[in-house]
């Protein structure tokens, strides 16, 4: 179950749907660095329901052609200026979306139905430009009534990091309950996990309800201080002063090429993770 | 005591969140980077308010055990009273635009637009919860327009579209609008200190209503300036160390 990280970073394809939270959940820093570092090429990320660090991280490597989000930030430290320069340069294609409809279209690949309709968005400008959206009228409604209609959402690709994880695939999430509907949508789940958890994490009452079962999840990596420089719950607040510095850096491609040599690339910041 | 600007803004947000003209704000929730409205937020239930607050962004006791989804879940039903949303631009109808300006902003900068963060849940939120209050501290005619270049959420909705509320108001660095969802326009509510309704005129791209009289906001009074500086600052630190430490100083 237990693999290296750069291993689990070779799992994932050139090409791969791959969705992942954002810097206010569990975000796999360390894995996107992996990433990084094995030059995956042509990636759909899926921001669940938003990106941030990781993902504007994987777009100014060139690790990216494709991004469907509700939002792109680095939160208190600003804009994502890798992001916005590729979008500028047209290296990306992006998709904008909402956050609910996120959430939703991967709950409807949860339930194995082909579609989901919610509430909202219409009159939205969204919906002109997501081709993939429909609107219906509502066919248990006596009156009209307008609703929106997403396809399910099944993304190649789950990963995110976890606080824990044993020896059979059981990661532990705590209330982050948003990636255990990433990790039921998705086809293949790999996981980062701060620490190694001796036992099964499923057999104590009170820490189950925060587990994602390893009914679905591939491989795990061990990743201590895998979210950084994003927080980790309770465990560790974010690194705000390395979050300015790299939103300063990354603002060319020459101070973004410097970010990757001290903080990617290098066998040092490897040998950490 | 004398207030800053962050601590005039987020006393003005309480007050309307109070209003005792508007449904009843039972249980309101802050989305992303809103450190204002949640100083707001914080105010009210300090002051003695039995209100519940569900801050998406809080680590520790955060509410939503489902995960963030849990949010839109329980404003789909109704259960979320009050939200704050805010825009790269804000129109006289009230459509906020989060997503850019200039060419589809998917097409980047490169034909002159500026591209925004993106919509978060705004397409939702605005049209599922009953008050919506709009709150942009810049008030300039590049904010506030005549028309947004994009609607990431329309103001007003035709008859047949589903939706329980929008804008209650729209506060700024400058005053207060009021928003008449039956006639899809604001009016002129309160200016803040040193501005007047010409002021406000002049540095605002969309048409507004000028009642015969416009106040000046209220000052923040010594009680609600003490609750801000202490038991809401402390609740705030751990989301918001940046502007905590610049509107309050280092812990």
């Amino acid at each position: 179950m237990f693999i290296p990280l750069d291993d689990l970073a070779a799992r994932i394809q050139d090409g791969a749907l791959v969705a992942l939270p954002p810097d206010n959940s569990l975000t796999p820093s360390a894995l996107a660095r992996a990433l990084v570092r094995r030059g995956v090429r042509g990636l759909r990320l899926v921001g669940v329901p938003v990106s941030g660090y990781a993902t504007d991280l994987l777009i100014g490597a060139g690790c990216v052609a494709e991004l469907d989000t509700s939002a792109v930030t680095l939160g208190e430290a600003g804009a994502a200026p890798r992001f916005l320069a590729a979008l500028a340069a047209g290296e990306i294609v992006l998709r904008d979306a909402t956050c609910p409809a996120m959430h939703t279209r991967l709950q409807a690949a949860e339930k194995g139905v082909p579609f989901i309709p919610m509430r909202g968005v219409l009159g939205s400008d969204l919906l002109a430009h997501r081709p993939d959206w429909t609107v219906i009228d509502n066919p248990f409604s006596p009156t009209k009534d307008p609703i929106l209609l997403l396809p399910a959402l099944a993304p190649d690709v789950g990963i995110f990091h976890a606080v824990m994880a044993d020896d059979e695939g059981n990661v532990w999430v705590g209330r982050r309950r948003e990636l255990a509907t990433l990790a039921h949508a998705s086809k293949r789940v790999l996981v980062t996990a701060e620490r190694r958890f001796a036992g099964n994490l499923l057999a104590d009452e009170t820490l189950a309800p925060g587990v994602i079962s390893g009914t679905y999840v591939e491989a795990v990596a061990l990743a201590p201080r895998g979210t950084w420089p994003i927080g980790l719950l309770d465990e560790y607040p974010a690194d705000a002063a390395h979050l300015l510095a790299y939103a300063r850096a990354a603002r060319t491609r020459e101070g973004f090429a410097a970010y990757l040599a001290e903080h990617v690339a290098s066998p040092v910041a490897a040998a950490a993770e | 005591m004398t207030p800053t600007p962050e601590e005039r803004l987020a006393v003005a947000l309480a007050r309307l969140i109070l209003d005792p003209a508007a449904p009843p704000a039972r249980h309101i929730a802050v989305g992303a980077a809103s450190p204002i409205p949640a100083a707001a937020c914080w105010l009210v239930k300090r002051a003695g308010h039995p209100v519940r607050l569900s801050l998406l962004h809080r680590e520790e006791a955060n509410p939503f055990t489902e995960g963030t989804c849990e949010l839109f879940d329980l404003t789909a039903q109704g259960r979320i009273d009050l939200f704050f949303l805010g825009g790269g631009q804000i129109d006289g109808t009230a459509n906020i635009n989060l997503l850019g300006t200039g060419e589809w902003p998917t097409a980047g900068t490169k034909f002159g637009g500026v591209r925004f963060p993106g919509s978060f849940g705004s397409a939702f939120m605005y049209m599922m919860t009953p008050r919506t209050i709009l709150f942009r501290e810049e008030h300039s005619p590049r904010v506030l327009v005549p028309r947004v270049d994009w609607i990431s959420a329309p103001g007003v909705s035709p008859p047949d579209v589903f939706r329980r509320g929008t804008a209650q108001a729209l506060l700024t660095g400058r005053c207060v609008f009021r928003f008449d969802p039956a006639r899809a326009r604001f009016a002129l509510d309160q200016v803040h200190p040193g501005e007047t309704v010409a002021s406000v005129r002049a540095a605002t791209g969309f048409d507004f209503d000028v009642p015969d009289t416009v106040a000046e906001t209220p000052a923040p009074t010594d009680e609600e300036l003490a609750l801000l500086r202490g038991p809401v600052a402390a609740e705030m630190r751990a989301t918001y160390p940046g502007f905590c430490a610049r509107v309050w100083g280092a812990a």
